[in-house]
């Protein structure tokens, strides 16, 4: 699975919740590539799922990729719960 | 380390912002004194937010503005800045804003390690709190000194917390 991160610029919020992403993918033992991105090329970028804030919902809809976004960057246990929602809907 | 990122020269407490965009001025105005920015750096920091919004705020009560590298950015670097009194950013959920930690990165890549460690400081509340109502600049370099030795916090309660890998929201 291939995961993306993605804010404004793609260089900081993004860079910062990829770090902590990586940290839930790898409690979780999910076998996936963590990445950042800004969001203009995001929708092109072939992930499976995309996180993002919660700020840029707007940007996001119509995307065809899964997105989820999250409005506490730095608590682990809310990208957490959100990647096991998203994990269970899919099936997995 | 994070007390090589944030020394001295790189941190102001208290200041008085009228808004966001003050904020974010002083706040670069601290990267630019360290020769770590060019002044059209700090300006396109805040169109960023003026173009994609208040996102930067990433966590309650703490922004993180930047700006793209080829915006004026020099060497990495870090400032950090505390308000006297918060401001609104413009973020639903994390307005209002104490903490406003700018960066700035020389190129795409080797600011991953810098921000690695300030996010790993900032994933702990306890250290954002204590940023938060901090009132002397002494006493946060020997918190960042005391921390980047993996020292024992002022709380004994808590370092057990975050050494057996629990959430403390104290």
């Amino acid at each position: 699975m291939k995961i993306l991160t993605v804010c404004g610029a793609g260089q900081g919020s993004s860079l910062i919740l990829k770090m902590n992403v990586q940290d839930v993918v790898d409690e979780l033992g999910l076998d996936a590539d963590v990445d950042n991105d800004n969001i203009s090329t995001a929708r092109n970028s072939g992930a499976d799922l995309i996180l993002a804030g919660e700020f840029h919902e707007d940007a996001l809809e119509g995307f065809e990729v899964p997105v989820i976004t999250v409005s506490d960057f730095m608590d682990n246990q809310e990208i957490k719960s959100k990647i096991q929602n998203f994990l269970e809907k899919k099936g997995e | 380390m994070i007390s090589e990122y944030l020394t001295k020269d790189n941190i102001n407490l208290g200041f008085k912002a009228e808004n966001w965009e003050a904020a974010i001025k002083k706040s670069g105005s601290i990267l630019e004194a360290n020769d770590l920015i060019e002044p059209e750096y700090i300006d396109a920091m805040i169109e960023m937010v003026k173009d994609k919004g208040a996102y930067i705020v990433i966590t309650p009560g703490l922004a993180l503005p930047h700006a793209r590298p080829e915006k004026g950015a020099k060497k990495n670097g870090l400032s950090l800045l505390t308000l006297k009194e918060p401001v609104e950013f413009g973020h639903s959920k994390n307005d209002p804003v104490k903490v406003v930690i700018s960066f700035c990165a020389a190129d795409d890549s080797t600011h991953t390690q810098m921000l690695s460690e300030l996010a790993e400081f900032l994933k702990d509340k306890k250290n954002v709190n204590y940023i938060k109502e901090v009132g002397s600049k002494k006493e946060l370099l020997s918190y960042f000194e005391n921390y980047d030795r993996g020292g024992e916090s002022n709380e004994d309660l808590d370092s057990m917390r975050s050494r057996t890998g629990q959430q403390s929201y104290s």
